[in-house]
């Protein structure tokens, strides 16, 4: 499959930015230039270094505690991507070996599972999220939860219908007939043959999982204080956005950025990989 | 076809059931209501009246069935602040709003994204596309609250030219409406875009071309007719992606809609409140997916047999 000039480009950009943001992850405690969540009061709202009242001292200007906005844009984004990554993994794998089960199994355990996923898309996620908060109370591993909740149920949709496509294959066939129990030809055969589709869709959930989870951050039932989060940051700068603008917009433009780049790598890997997928 | 709607409608209600477990079981999570309700100088006595009368004595499964039997009757508890509403009078107060909100937004979205889509594709490569094609990638990567903070920030303070907030006037809606249509704007323009791109590669278009067909009428009844169908997929789950977007762009902007309310109701931790709106969402919900899927069963006789 060949790509178009456009896609190269477009790809090596949402890869630059990615690359950017590992080492910025990895790095963190070395490149950022405070303790995100120790301020000093004396130091409050200050402007970005480029604007009258700002200094070198603090790049990205400070938020209300005195907190230095580019130590947490950094920090924060490690909370992105950490949550991302967790659910994204938790789901993916729950729900691609859910949906295997479901396609390659059929009869009644396909029944019950999909019923499941239905309920699953039938929940708004958000709903389900501020519940919870109200129930367990917000953090870091309720915030995974939850969204994995929501997200396993489009792994296992699509790995139900990329089984029943694949089961149908010869090596399948082949494999029965020589008397392989159902499990190993699960996790030999069949898996790695639906994994390909499922890594394209992980890789555009990326995104999706970082504007939910700053979103719920944003309504305060996401990751809690003191961790820095893109969300948070952006809710406790709206108060402020007349006169501190930089509070919520150094955030967003965070997100866009890195929600634009997962997105792009992932439409790159839609088209290398299965153009059935595309927009 | 009567096969099917009964087998859906079936479907519906065992979900519709579930959900209702589930809401149930999570209410009797969020902690002892009598504590809630009661200060804590209530006598041992007190308390134990409250919890007859609130039926807390009885099995889980009969406490169930009452909840089930009152949630049919409308009774969904009320709210424990202010005036103790009834939470499903709320949630009906409010819903007009967000209705409202939701329908122009996705009207619009639509309005807007389709024909973008479809001059990307035809025009392929041009100033059109590339625009078009950076546009959607950016509405699909902006968080709708930050596009509404900005964008309020930016047509309201800063050039005065919308209100901020409120609900009632037309200027009102400006700022709502865009940023909770933006991504669906995003999500039309592409989806259009790919559909007609393969559309306009296809045997029939090339047919039509070769009839003598003026190019319009080729783009616009044929091509068009055949990529809607991925639109129409998308349509059907809009609701459910907008519900994130109404919560947050009525806390935003200050919209009297049943976001807000279930914002409002975290916040003050009002349990009976954010049932309602949970119970309320996904049953309407469990319908527009039942219409949609009744819809897309009638124009595809395929689907009714799987």
């Amino acid at each position: 499959m060949r790509l178009g000039l456009s896609s190269i480009v477009t790809s090596i950009i949402g890869l630059a930015i990615i690359g950017l943001l590992v080492l910025v992850v990895v790095f963190a405690p070395f490149i950022a230039p405070y303790d995100p969540t120790k301020g000093a009061l004396a130091d409050r709202l200050t402007p970005p270094a480029w604007q009258e009242g700002g200094s070198s001292a603090h790049l990205l200007g400070t938020d209300l505690l005195g907190r230095d906005t580019l130590s947490r844009l950094i920090y924060g984004a490690r909370t992105s991507l950490a949550v991302a990554v967790l659910a994204i993994l938790v789901s993916g794998i729950v729900g691609s070996l859910l949906g295997a089960i479901a396609g390659y199994l059929g009869g009644w355990i396909n029944t019950i599972i999909m019923r499941a996923v239905d309920l699953a898309f039938s929940f708004p996620a958000i709903l389900l999220a501020m519940v919870l908060a109200v129930v367990v109370g917000p953090s870091f591993l309720n915030i995974i939860f939850v969204i994995s909740l929501v997200l396993w149920a489009e792994y296992a949709r699509m790995a139900r219908g990329e089984t029943l496509r694949v089961r149908e294959m010869d090596f399948v066939a082949l494999a029965q007939v020589a008397g392989v129990s159902r499990g190993r030809i699960l996790v030999r055969h069949i898996l790695p043959n639906v994994s390909s589709s499922l890594i394209v869709l992980a890789t555009l959930q990326v995104g999706i999982v970082i504007i939910m989870e700053s979103s719920l951050s944003f309504l305060g039932v996401g990751v809690p204080p003191p961790t820095p989060a893109w969300g948070s940051m952006i809710a406790e700068g709206r108060s402020y956005v007349v006169t501190a603008w930089w509070l919520s917009m150094f955030p967003g433009v965070a997100i866009v950025a890195t929600v634009l780049s997962f997105n792009l790598l992932g439409d790159t890997l839609t088209e290398l990989i299965n153009p059935s997928l595309q927009a | 076809m009567q096969r099917f709607i009964v087998r859906r409608l079936l479907q519906g209600l065992v979900t519709l059931f579930l959900v209702s477990i589930i809401v149930f079981i999570l209410g009797r999570l969020t902690g002892d209501p009598v504590a809630l309700l009661l200060s804590e100088f209530s006598t041992f006595e007190d308390k134990e009246r409250l919890a007859r009368q609130l039926g807390l004595d009885k099995p889980l499964v009969e406490q169930y069935a009452i909840f089930v039997w009152n949630a049919v009757r409308g009774d969904l508890g009320r709210s424990i602040r202010g005036d103790h509403a009834p939470a499903l009078k709320l949630v009906l107060d409010r819903f007009p709003a967000t209705l409202q909100l939701a329908t122009i937004s996705t009207a619009l979205s639509f309005l807007i994204g389709l024909p973008l889509g479809v001059l990307a594709a035809v025009k392929r490569g041009s100033v059109v596309d590339t625009l078009s094609r950076v546009l959607a990638l950016l509405g699909q990567a902006t968080p709708v609250f930050w596009l509404g903070i900005v964008a309020m920030y930016a047509f309201s303070v800063r050039l005065g030219w919308l209100p901020t907030s409120g609900y009632g006037k037309p200027e009102q809606f400006v700022l709502p409406v865009f940023a909770l249509g933006a991504f669906m704007v995003a999500a039309f323009l592409r989806l259009t875009r790919s559909g007609m791109m393969e559309a306009l590669d296809s045997e029939y278009v090339k047919l039509a071309r070769i009839k003598g067909l003026s190019e319009t009428t080729v783009v616009w009844k044929h091509a068009l007719r055949n990529s809607l169908i991925p639109v129409i997929t998308y349509l059907g789950t809009v609701f459910g992606r907008m519900v994130t977007g109404t919560v947050v762009v009525e806390t935003v902007f200050a919209w009297p809609g049943v976001g807000r309310l279930a914002y409002d109701a975290v916040m003050l931790r009002d349990f009976p409140v954010l049932q309602a709106v949970v119970l309320f969402m996904a049953t309407a919900f469990l319908l527009i997916n039942l219409v949609v899927d009744i819809l897309y069963a009638y124009v595809d006789p395929r689907i009714r047999y799987s």
